[in-house]
Order: structure tokens, then sequence, then C-alpha cells
């Protein structure tokens, strides 16, 4: 036995340190001390995390996970909730990711947020959120995961209103808040779901290993239902159709919240959830169609916006949005360590880009869009060349991270069982979408001529050197799943299986041939470079081409510039749907009955006075009956809010008797 | 009749009955106050029976002196809201308190 | 075991308690209900000690009586009009809350009658005083230091209620 194993609570509770200290007394102890001291508890936690997998890789690979018990929080009965940490290659991956990426953009952050005035409250929210995530992806039982769920929807909310002077940034700090509320609610209502009904068969528990063993015991229709439910919490913390729409608002926050918000925590939690919860998702092959289908629909409809944004982080923000569709592909087809895999290549690459992007930022001081850029890739050469490894690497060109993973998913949504030519054929568009925009992000940015006149220079060394430990990351990360077909072992896949083995990860090499697999891989290459090229035809070599493309196909192209606006359709349906009513009831009054009366008014005179009498007893007698009903209903309800409290008291014993009595009798 | 475990629940359902009577009822703050600690009182004494019939252990009283400590704090707080109230309206009574009527 | 003795004076506490816990909530003084209420505690007191329950006999006498009833009869003559008010609030509710409490009452007793208790027999009469001061600081420390910082919070928040407000000089 390592004796790591049972010094698991160490990886979340260090950054909870951090971000009490530098909470209660970050202003005193100053700056010089608050983000060091907040990247070394992340640093610790990464430590711990490695020492974790590193015990957990000496272990035989069928008995690869553990428990470390901290605290029995509850206990009635034979139900207990506790406040318990699982340890399996899952989770291993999981803290790795979450504490490795999220140390390098702490120490970004030193020299991004320098001189910001609320730099302790900063440091102390970022531990917090990483504290947050790092629970969420240990918690051994769903409360906990809940915890973590919340804890990371507030942290978000918290730092892309980070600057919340301005009101745009709390505003959109409040939309991510709320639009995430309404996953949540599908997620609690899953997770009750889940606990009633299995209660009812007889056992009472919230353990991921007890519910895995139970699972059997529910009927398929409460599995499809409480897995679409759990889904539905996902579309809103993973940012899937229809409940993406607050992240590319999210870019409010400062940028390296952007990065940990897309790479590390946040948006991964769904994905994990999903893996978390394979054994239900396996019960429910319905469940996991809709699944790829919305990952497949979202990695395709989030890449045509991506194709004309001009604000380069909105780009990116688009980008994620379409490549965690790419993940919920992979685990909607049962490719879980295929999804979990891209999940991982995917926090070294976007973290990359952001902090690229909040490179140029600060190079330019704060320009963020593509059409005053150009020409930096002389002024800032270090990340000129970062940014540009991440690109190739979500491009999916081969030998770098993001192939292996996307194409293992592409491979995975084309043969397994739950798969379909359907949704590969739109996983293949959509990646060569991918690499049209994302090097025209790159084109627009570091190549031509210099569209500003501000004068770039290179960021800190502070800032730069994460930069490159992720670039060689986004190079090399890949290398740990290399498929078969390519004469490698994919040891990742191998790693991970135990977790989803049992409830048999859907086998795919059966009846497919090699060939087969090696062509839908050249095909897929041969798409993206087509993207390239078809970015470098337009922005270099032409540059006047994409504004003639827009003069041509206006509609298309302010459809897709005004992001198919659903921001406005949310808006009129959710928030103006009473207002609309009233217009639409007021335009029914002026069209049809006033139309009717003037015309009847024209024909005789004694249809017009009938219509008058019409109107007034009527039309006048409806609205005035409506609105003195509702005068007299609230009045009536009005005397209820006596404000005398005891009054209150007595209707809640009241009721409380009545409950009583029923539930006795 | 031994006297058991019923005749404490008993004493204690009353006291609690009588406590929540007067909450209910009284218009003095401070009277209201006192009904709050015959609840309290009710439920220690149930706390203490409980631990001596059926736990046979001393938790129960432990958690019956933690009421005590609660039960001071709440009346120390009360006795200033009550204070602060009568400050503000110049009475005691609860149904000159009625800022929230709607 | 019990001998005739035992059970009056352990009649004659339970009526005490009750009784004057009804004189509480019924009388029309607040003075008199105040201190009906020092009987009640006292009886309560009484009845801890049938209950082997030294310790909190001696805390309920010390704390309820010379703390909270104290305190109690403090609000009584800082509150000056207090003998002008009702007694029953004017919310008309009187017998809506007696039927309330009734029925409550009565859903109490047919608990206590009906459930099965799962008696195990009796604790001996014998001094806790030691044993619930090992428990405060080893089980229950957690709790203890809690409950401390909670009576520091409810001082300083019974303070800050009734300080008479100093407004700082205005500057322009």
């Amino acid at each position: 036995m390592d004796c790591i194993q049972s010094y698991v609570w160490i990886v979340p509770l260090m950054p909870l340190i951090g971000a009490v200290i530098n909470l209660l007394l970050g202003r005193r102890l100053g700056n010089r001390v608050v983000g060091p001291l907040a990247c070394l508890t992340v640093f610790i936690s990464f430590c711990a995390s490695t020492l974790l997998f590193l015990s957990l890789t000496k272990l035989p690979a069928e008995s690869r996970s553990f428990t470390n018990l901290v605290y029995t929080w509850v206990l009635v009965g034979d139900f207990r909730a506790e406040v318990s940490f699982l340890v399996d290659p899952l989770s291993a991956v999981m803290i790795l990711i979450v504490s490795g990426v999220g140390f390098l953009i702490h120490v970004y952050s030193i020299g991004y947020m320098h001189g910001d005035k609320n730099y302790s409250r900063y440091f102390g929210y970022l531990n917090l959120f990483v504290f947050a995530m790092l629970t969420l992806v240990l918690g051994d039982n769903l409360l906990l995961m809940f915890i973590g769920w919340e804890g990371v929807g507030l942290c978000s909310y918290l730092l892309i209103g980070f600057w919340f002077e301005d009101k745009k940034n709390a505003i959109a700090g409040m939309k991510a808040f709320i639009v995430n509320r309404v996953g949540d609610f599908g997620f609690m209502l899953g997770f009750l779901l889940l606990f009633w009904s299995l209660g009812k068969a007889g056992v009472w528990t919230i353990r991921f290993t007890e519910l895995s063993a139970n699972a059997h015991l529910l009927s398929a229709g409460m599995v499809t239902a409480i897995t679409l439910l759990l889904f539905m919490g996902a579309t809103g913390k993973s940012a899937q159709l229809p409940l993406y729409v607050w992240l590319p608002d999210a870019m409010a926050g400062p940028t390296p919240v952007s990065a940990l918000i897309h790479a590390a925590t946040m948006v991964t939690a769904g994905i994990y959830m999903i893996a978390r919860m394979n054994f239900l998702y396996v019960l429910a092959p319905s469940a996991m169609t809709v699944v790829a289908v919305i990952g497949a629909a979202t990695a395709f409809y989030a890449a045509t916006i991506g194709l004309v944004q001009n604000d380069i982080k909105r780009v990116l923000a688009y980008s994620t949005i379409s490549q965690l569709g790419y993940m919920f592909l992979g685990v909607g087809v049962g490719a879980y360590s295929a999804g979990i895999f891209h999940l991982m290549t995917h926090a070294f690459f976007k973290a990359l880009l952001f902090m690229g992007a909040g490179s140029v930022m600060h190079g330019l001081s704060g320009e963020l869009d593509l059409r005053n850029m150009g020409g930096l890739k002389e002024k800032m050469p270090r990340t000129y060349w970062t940014f540009l490894i991440a690109t190739l690497a979500i491009c999916g060109v081969p030998g770098l991270s993001g192939f292996f993973s996307k194409d293992e998913i592409l491979w995975k949504a084309f043969s397994s069982d739950h798969g379909h030519w359907g949704l590969w054929l739109v996983g293949v568009l959509g990646a060569g979408l991918t690499a049209f925009y994302m090097f025209r992000v790159v084109f627009l940015a570091f190549f031509g001529e210099s569209r500003t006149d501000k004068k770039a220079h290179e960021s800190p060394g502070v800032m730069t050197i994460p930069l490159m430990i992720l670039a060689a990351l986004a190079l090399v990360g890949g290398y740990v799943g290399v498929p078969e077909v390519l004469g490698g072992h994919n040891r990742f896949h191998h790693f991970l299986t135990p977790v989803f083995d049992r409830h048999t990860e859907v086998a795919t090499h059966a009846h497919h041939s090699v060939g087969l697999e090696l062509g839908l891989m050249v095909i897929s290459v041969v798409v993206a470079l087509a993207g390239i090229f078809i970015a470098y035809q337009m922005y270099i070599r032409h540059p006047e081409h994409p504004k003639a493309l827009a003069e041509r196909f206006p509609r298309l192209y302010n459809l897709l510039l005004n992001k198919y606006y659903v921001d406005e359709i949310y808006h009129a349906v959710f928030v103006r749907s009473l207002l609309g009513l009233n217009n639409l009831l007021a335009r029914f009054d002026l069209g049809i009955i006033d139309g009717a009366v003037n015309g009847s008014a024209w024909l005789t005179k004694i249809t017009a006075k009938w219509s008058g009498w019409w109107d007034n007893t009527f039309v006048d007698g409806a609205v005035n009956t409506t609105a003195s009903a509702v005068i007299s209903g609230g009045s009536v309800l009005r005397k209820t809010q006596t404000g005398r409290i005891q009054n209150y008291l007595l209707i809640a014993i009241i009721v409380i008797v009545v409950i009583m009595v029923v539930k006795i009798i | 009749m031994i006297i058991g475990l019923e005749h404490y629940l008993f004493i204690s359902a009353i006291l609690f009955s009588l406590g929540l009577f007067g909450v209910l009822t009284r218009r003095n703050a401070v009277s209201i106050l006192m009904g709050i600690e015959l609840i309290l009182n009710a439920a220690n004494l149930n706390f203490v029976a409980f631990s001596r019939f059926v736990t046979i252990g001393i938790s129960g009283q432990l958690f019956a002196v933690f009421v005590i400590i609660l039960a001071a704090a709440e009346a120390a707080v009360a006795l200033a809201i009550i204070l602060a109230l009568y400050q503000n309206i110049k009475s005691v009574s609860v149904d000159e308190a009625d800022a929230m009527k709607g | 075991m019990e001998g005739i003795i035992y059970k009056i004076v352990f009649y004659l506490f339970a009526v005490l308690t009750v009784g004057s816990a009804l004189v509480v909530v019924t009388s029309r003084n607040i003075v008199h209900s105040a201190f009906a209420l020092l009987f009640t505690f006292f009886g309560v007191a009484g009845l801890y000690v049938f209950l082997s329950a030294d310790f909190l006999a001696a805390t309920q006498v010390l704390i309820y009586v010379g703390g909270i009833l104290v305190l109690i009869l403090f609000g009584v003559m800082l509150t000056r009009k207090v003998f002008d008010v009702k007694i029953f609030s004017g919310a008309g509710q009187v017998f809506p809350a007696a039927v309330g409490v009734a029925v409550i009452f009565f859903l109490l007793a047919t608990v206590i009658v009906k459930t099965p208790w799962h008696l195990v027999g009796e604790r001996a009469m014998e001094p806790t005083t030691a044993e619930i001061g090992k428990l405060l600081m080893t089980d229950f420390l957690l709790p203890f230091e809690v409950a401390s910082v909670v009576l520091l919070a409810a001082l300083v928040g019974a303070v800050i209620l009734i300080r008479k407000e100093v407004r700082p000089p205005k500057v322009d």
C-alpha cells in the first residue's frame, strides 16, 4: 500500500487553503506573496496528483481503484454520505489535467494580471475554481460531485464578472450563472430520480461504485429518463446545444480565466460526468444516441459560427464549443476513453490558444479584433510559434496531439455499434471547418501587414514559459494514445479501460478492416489540409476574397456573424414573451377588431351602430373585466400578507398538522 | 405504575404545546420569547429522557448542554432585537411591527 | 425499587413544571409570567435530577434561572410600556391557535403511547459531570468550540443591535 493513497485529500485541500488565505488575508500579504502562493498550492496538488497516478500504475490493471474516506458527513441507517475521494484511472487522468494545466494558467496569470487592483481576489477565486473542479472529479459519490458541480458554476460566475465595474461583464457573469442553473436543474432532477428509483429497488446509496453495481435494478425507461436529465446538466456545464450561449459571453472575464474555463475546469465537467455515469448510459442506447447526435450537431454548428467571427477570443470560444461537441460525440457512441483522450489533448492546446490570444492582447494593449492585427509574427515570435503549434494540433495535422484523439473519436463514430456514418461525416466536415477558421485566425493575426498603430511587444517570460510548456505537451501529448493501426499500443485507452470495461466498452475492431480505418483517417486529414489550404488562399494569397464572398452571400454571412440570432431568439422567447404577447394582442385589436368596426361602419349605419355596441360591451367589457379581476384578485391575495409573523407561523403550523394527520391516517 | 419514559415525554409534550400556544398568541415580544424558552426546555427534557432510557449513554445530555448554550445566545440576541424594536416604534407589541404588510 | 415518596416527589415536580408553564402563557401580567417561568425552569431542573442528569440540573439552574431569566426580566423592565400591551395578539387567532396546538398535542400523545419504545434499561444514578467534561474535550470538541464562537458572535451581535447609532460628522 502506497502511503500517498491515504492522502488523496491533499489534492483538493491545497487550492482550498490557497483560496482561503488569498481571499481573507490577500490584501495584507501583498501581491508579491499572493501570486506565488496561489501557484504553489496548485503545484503541490499537481505533485500529489502525479504521485497518485504513479501509485495507480503500479497496481495491476484490474484493481486500479481506491477510495480515501475523510469524513462521514451523514449517516442515517444504511444510507451514508461521505466526504470520500475515489481515485481510479479516470479521475487520476482528470486531476492531472486540472491541476497541471491549472498550474500553468496560474503562473501565466501572475504576468497577465500584473497591476490589477484586485490581484488577491483574482487568485483567491482562481484557487477556489481549481478546488471545486478537483472536488467534482475526485468525489466518490453524487453529492460530493454535485458540490463541486455547483462550486464550479459559482466560481465561473465570480470570475467572468470579475471586472464587474463594467456592467457588460457583470451581465455576462449572470448569464453564465443563469444558463448553468437551467442545466443544473436537469442534473439535480436526474440525480434525485436516480437516488429515488434505486431506493425503491431497495438500495439507498449515492456512491458511484454501488450505483454501478446496482444499475441493472432500474427499468429501461427510468434509466433513459435519468440519463437524459443528467445530459441536460452536461449541456449546460459543457456548453452544448441548446445551452451553449453563455460560453462566448464568458470572454468578459480575464483571458486566463477563459483558458481555465475552456481547458481545465468547468466545461470538461459534463464530459467527465457522463464518462463517470457510463454504467447508466450503456443501459440506455437511445440516450446515447441523443448525446452523440447533439455532440455532432454542436461540433458542426459552432464551427460554422467560428468561420466569420472577428473577435479572436470569440473564435476560440466557438472552437471550444465545437471541440466539446466532438467529445460528446465520442462518449455518445460509447468511446469513453476516446472522449477523455480528446478532453486531455484539447486541454493542452486550448489553454495554449487562449493564453496565446491573451499574450497577443497583452502585446497590443487589449486589442481583440482580428481586423486590427496582422504582422505579429516577427514582433511576437514565441507567441507565434506556440500559437501555431496549438493551431496545428487542433486542426488534426498528423503527428500532433489533436490528430490522434480526434481521429479516434471519428473512427469510433463510424465503426462503433452506436455509431453511424452520418455522424462521422458531420464530424469530418466540422474538422475541415475547424482547420479553416483556426488558420484564418493565424493568418489574420500573425501574417501580412500590421493593421494597427499600436507598438506590439513580446510578453514577459512568466507568460511565455507556460506557453512553451503547453506547446510541448500539445506536440507530444498524443503519443500516449497512438492507435494500433498506426503501430502504437494506445496505452491511454488501455489505462482507462478498467473504468469502462465492466460495461463492455463497445468492441469495434471485429468487423472493420484495417484498410478502412486507414482510409477514413486519410480522408479526415485531407479534409483538414483542404481547410488550411483554402484559408491560405483566402487570407494570404487573395485577401480581397473574403470580403467579396461576404458581399456575394450577405444573408448567410450575416446569419453566421450574428450567431444564427440565437441570443436574440432566446431573448425574444424567454425574456420578451410577455411583451410580445401584449403586442400581438394590440395588433389583433387594431387590425382585426377595429378593421371590422370601420368596415361595417362604412357599409351601413346600422351595422356601424351594432358594431359600436359590440365594441363597447364585449371588447371593452372583456378588457375591463380582466383588469378588475386582476385588481380584486390582487387585493384578496394582499390580505394574506399581514406582515404579522404570528399569522405566518400559525399557517405553517396548521399545514404541518394537516400533513401529519394525512401521513398518520 | 413505574415512572418511565412516557411520563417524561408527556410532560415534555405539554410544555411544548404550551410554549407553542404562547408563541402563537401572545402579543408582547418578551412573552413570545418566554414561549420559545418553554419549547426549548421541552426539547431538552426529551433529549435527557431518551438518553436515560433508550441510548443509555450520555450524548443526549451533551445535546441538552448545547441547546442551553444556544438558548442563551438566542435570548441575548432576541432581547437586543426587542430593545431595538422598542427604540424604533416605542412599543414591544408585535402587532405594530408589520412593516412587511402587503 | 421506587418508593412512594419517590413517586410523590416526581409528580410534585411534574405538576410544578406544567402548572407554572400554564401560568406563563396565560397570565395577564407579564411580570407574573416571568416569575412563573422561574418555577418552570426549577421544575425542569428537578426532573433532570430524576433523570440522573446532575450536571444538567445545575446548569439549568445556573444558566436559565441565573442568566436567561434575568435577561428576560431586564427586557421587561427596559421596555416601559410593557404593561399597556394587551396580553393576546390582536391577530384574532387565539382560537385557531388553540385548536392547532390541541391537535398537535393529541398527535404527540398518540405517538408517545403507540410507539413501541426500544427500552434497554436505565442508566444507573451516578454523577455525570466528569464524563461530560471528557466528552466535551474529545468527541464533541468541534461542536464545543463552534458553540463558543456562536456565543461570541451573539454577544457582539447583541451589542451592535442595541448600540445607539453614532453618525460620523459629514465631510464635504
